[in-house]
């Protein structure tokens, strides 16, 4: 009993969090047993298609927790993502992963080639990179939505089932477990902490600090351009802003799940759990039929409200 | 000459934002066939109005090593008060001005107080605001409209001879003492009225200097006595004033309202670019808002290219691009300078 009371600093967020989520689902389950009867959020089969569409923001918030780690951001997500599902899907057959998959490569080489090389702050180098991205786009198409489709692979892993389980969640899932091990067991994510902590001390240590950058803004830009493969698969064709609406829900799971916006601190179960709460919030406000407008606003006061609660700075400012 | 010579080596993003900006400028203006003509000025201010202002207010919050995710959104929420309360007699139009302008102040006041007592990091707790500020917009206006008159468009988006003869005053433009001005683009005078004559002025203040002393050391501005949670909660509050002013001018520049909150991402955006191009640092304690003026001024420009050169309009996002990754990594060029590593890791 004791050690479910006294949590430590890390695991406080994570604990809040999920009390939260649960929260949200007794509220929405209360919902719908007073006005319709039932309680269909409480069913494994919308549980589990909550878990799908969770999956792709699940990727793409995975990917942002390595660069938030190290007090960088990612702001290229969006077209990463897009350009990796319309690579994807315009070369097809067998080999539409793999290209999806190099776009994020490619991306995340220079990503962090700017940001660790060059050193401009990423909030800004990211952002140039993704309009180059959908300047190159644009290019491609010619402005309209691609015509091409999505490879039945693709499709497979975003839409089908294996044994009851959507596939989508065991992509998700294995990419949790890696990053989990990676954040945790190898030396690679002991040095994206300590860079995240304090870069100079973790260069005068002897890591070699650029290729951690560099290393967790391809884990970062791999991880958009899977999500947009999956997204892409999951509607059968890439299109145009498919990118957009994750950006910012990528980077509140995230800060939701305890990890500091300015690097060093936080665990992987945390951006986890930050996630399932933003889908649940999302489906929860859509089965009330909220209009966008309080959407945005109840959106904008859980996250300050979260934070207010256990998102706060020391107060001693040396 | 020595102190102009120290004067460029201490502002050297300064001067190269501004070199870059007239060299474009001009180049621009000589390419076009009606260059250097009021018509065409007046066209170039009015377009560079709204991200001016936004500039000016990402730069306050960012030269404290802050950074405000919400200024696009304020500009929506004012934008859409605006399309409701600007209208009806001038003294009416005036006053729903003032109030348009109090609101954005007030949601900036909002952030300010957030950051600083709910201590919560600027980026994450404005990118929150930043939503509800979308929402309200939304509540406000759920589809573009309003009123604003035409005579307020007309006076306010042309030279100062127009807004006089709208207005009726100075024998309708036409007086002799008016005659020096008469041609000057009515934004740029709204720009230095509300823009730089309420910064500069600010700058020189105990806050204003606080600002810059907490983007470059807050321990040591704080152990100095500076008043630090004010002058955190005063850039917040002048960000939210100068998301104000982007909101009221695109009102009446578009005679309504418009609860676009794509478009409120893209006006955030650039206005980080803005002020990164204006020579700004985003670590704090380095630059101004009259630099990222100029560097608003370099993004407008490098549109304005695209009309007279004719480029393949699926081509202008990629240039774009580009072009600011380019200007971004001459900045990058100090680190081939640098001869100690560790300086690189501030």
């Amino acid at each position: 009993m004791n050690t479910l009371l006294s949590f430590t600093p890390e695991n406080r967020p994570i604990a809040i969090a999920a009390a939260f989520t649960l929260m949200i689902i007794l509220i929405g389950t209360a919902y719908t047993l007073t006005t319709q009867g039932t309680a269909p959020m409480l069913t494994p089969s919308y549980l589990l298609q909550q878990l799908q569409i969770g999956s792709f923001l699940g990727l793409c918030a995975a990917g942002m927790m390595m660069v938030i780690l190290l007090g960088h951001i990612d702001l290229s997500l969006p077209w990463t993502l897009t350009a990796a599902a319309m690579m994807a899907t315009s070369v097809g057959g067998p080999w539409a992963i793999p290209a999806g998959l190099s776009v994020g490569l490619i991306v995340g080489l220079i990503n962090g080639f700017g940001v660790s090389y060059l050193r401009i702050p990423s909030m800004i180098f990211t952002l140039g990179v993704d309009s180059v991205l959908r300047g190159l786009m644009i290019a491609h198409t010619g402005g309209f939505a691609p015509q091409t489709e999505a490879s039945p692979l693709m499709r497979y892993l975003a839409a089908d089932r294996i044994m009851g389980l959507p596939v989508a969640v065991f992509v998700w899932a294995a990419v949790s477990i890696l990053i989990t091990v990676v954040l945790t067991r190898t030396g690679f994510g002991k040095s994206i902490y300590a860079t995240g902590a304090k870069e100079s001390a973790a260069y005068l240590s002897g890591i070699r600090t650029r290729w951690v950058i560099t290393g967790a803004f391809i884990a970062s830009s791999m991880c958009a351009a899977s999500a947009g493969i999956l997204l892409a698969g999951y509607s059968a064709k890439a299109y145009q802003g498919m990118g957009a609406p994750f950006l910012l829900p990528a980077i509140a799971a995230v800060v939701l799940g305890g990890t500091h916006i300015l690097g060093g601190r936080g665990r992987y179960l945390g951006t986890l759990v930050g996630v399932i709460l933003i889908v649940f919030l999302n489906s929860v406000l859509s089965i009330m039929q909220m209009p966008e407008a309080f959407r945005q606003i109840i959106y904008g006061i859980v996250i300050v409200g979260m934070l207010l609660v256990y998102g706060r700075e020391n107060k001693t400012r040396l | 000459m020595t102190r102009m010579t120290s004067w460029v080596g201490r502002n050297r993003g300064f001067t190269g934002a501004f070199l870059l900006f007239a060299a474009l400028f001009v180049g621009y203006q000589m390419m076009h066939p009606r260059g250097f003509s009021t018509a065409v000025f007046i066209q170039n201010a009015n377009e560079s109005v709204v991200i001016g202002f936004l500039a000016m207010a990402q730069t306050v919050p960012v030269l404290m090593r802050g950074l405000d995710l919400s200024v696009g959104a304020v500009m929506t929420l004012t934008n859409t008060i605006a399309s409701h309360v600007v209208t009806g007699s001038p003294i009416q139009q005036i006053v729903g001005m003032t109030i348009t302008l109090a609101a954005g102040t007030g949601f900036g006041l909002m952030n300010g107080l957030i950051v600083v007592y709910g201590r919560i990091q600027p980026i994450i707790a404005t990118l929150a605001t930043g939503a509800v500020a979308g929402g309200l917009a939304l509540l406000i206006r759920p589809s573009p409209g309003g009123e604003i008159s035409s005579d307020l468009n007309w006076a306010l988006t042309n030279a100062v001879f127009d807004f006089t003869e709208t207005l009726g005053f100075a024998q309708d433009g036409t007086a002799a003492w008016l005659q020096p001005i008469a041609n000057i683009p009515m934004p740029l005078i709204i720009m230095a009225v509300f823009g730089i004559c309420v910064w500069v002025p600010f700058k020189r203040t105990v806050t204003g200097r606080t600002i810059y002393a907490v983007g470059s050391a807050e321990g040591a501005a704080y152990m100095s006595g500076l008043p630090v949670a004010r002058a955190k909660i005063a850039a917040f509050t002048l960000a939210g004033y100068f998301a104000a002013c982007a909101g009221l001018y695109l009102a009446i520049q578009t005679s309504s309202g418009n609860a676009d909150i794509n478009q409120a991402g893209a006006y955030t955006l650039n206005s980080i670019a803005a002020v990164v191009l204006g020579g700004t640092s985003l670590l704090g304690g380095v630059g101004g808002a009259i630099a990222s003026l100029i560097g608003a001024g370099i993004l407008r420009v490098i549109s304005f290219y695209f009309r007279i050169l004719s480029i393949d309009p699926l081509m202008q996002s990629l240039i774009e691009g580009l072009v600011l990754l380019a200007a971004v990594s001459i900045g990058a060029l100090r680190t081939l300078r640098v001869k100690n590593t560790l300086e690189l890791f501030r």
